[in-house]
């Protein structure tokens, strides 16, 4: 399922730019479609990212974020070549998931 | 909105529980907090009081935005041990847009695109100890981004 995340993480100096970018309908439920119908909520409620097992960050998100989400962070420590880890699980209970090694920017 | 229950068993069912949750983070979703339309119900569902007005966060997003379906918005906060960032849309339809808890070894730093139904103050609370600050900035919307 990797495909549905898009990932890059660079280390420059001490710090580990991480920037995600994630394949998502993010329906808010107050939408219509051209009938007039209203089309069902389908957001990513939970976000978690972690390197060699230690999480990195957790995040719980709304409606408000935008279609196809993205996020960067910062990590420091990391080496090249640790992998870090990203999932995430929407309201209907889909998931997530992709990983990305450390490369120097 | 999905029941809780069913909401719990869709977690096992995607192994989500496995995952090591960052200690006194709530790794069930914060049904209360995100349904609230207002600021300071969203607020007291995170369990947010006392808040500090701190010039030590920087707030990056534009003045105006053409479309509010995608308006970028960078925290940077630099008050020391900043365990989580919770960003608010106090005009949205619901108050909360997303909040994140860092580990270890992660900076007081978040960059994310939000929707913005209108032009409204963005809020961004840092939870640092068992303090709280806050930081604002307005952004003029132009075109509805919450359809």
């Amino acid at each position: 399922m990797s495909e549905n995340i898009r990932m890059r993480a660079q280390l420059s100096g001490e710090v580990t730019e991480v920037k995600i970018l994630m394949s998502h309908p993010m329906e808010t439920g107050r939408r219509k479609n051209d009938y007039g119908d209203l089309i069902p909520a389908n957001f990513i409620q939970l976000v978690s990212a972690s390197i060699n097992g230690n999480v990195l960050l957790e995040a719980q998100w709304g409606t408000g974020i935008s279609k196809n989400p993205y996020l960067t962070f910062h990590l420091r420590g990391a080496k090249v070549g640790d992998v870090i880890h990203v999932n995430w699980t929407d309201n209907l209970g889909k998931t997530g998931e992709g990983k990305i090694a450390v490369t120097l920017a | 909105m999905m029941q809780r229950r069913k909401f719990i068993k869709a977690l096992f069912a995607a192994g989500a529980v496995a995952l090591l949750p960052i200690k006194a983070f709530a790794d069930i979703w914060n049904i209360p907090a995100f349904q609230a339309d207002k600021l300071q119900e969203a607020l007291a569902a995170l369990e947010i009081s006392n808040v500090t007005i701190s010039n030590d966060i920087q707030i990056i997003a534009p003045d105006k935005a053409e479309n509010g379906a995608v308006v970028q918005i960078e925290v940077n906060s630099h008050i020391p041990n900043t365990q989580s960032i919770a960003i608010f849309v106090e005009n949205n339809p619901t108050a909360l847009i997303a909040n994140f808890v860092f580990g270890q070894g992660v900076d007081g730093f978040v960059v994310t695109r939000i929707k913005m139904a209108e032009t409204s103050d963005v809020q961004a609370v840092i939870k640092s100890g068992n303090r709280y600050f806050s930081a604002k900035k307005r952004v003029e919307v132009l075109e509805n981004g919450c359809g």
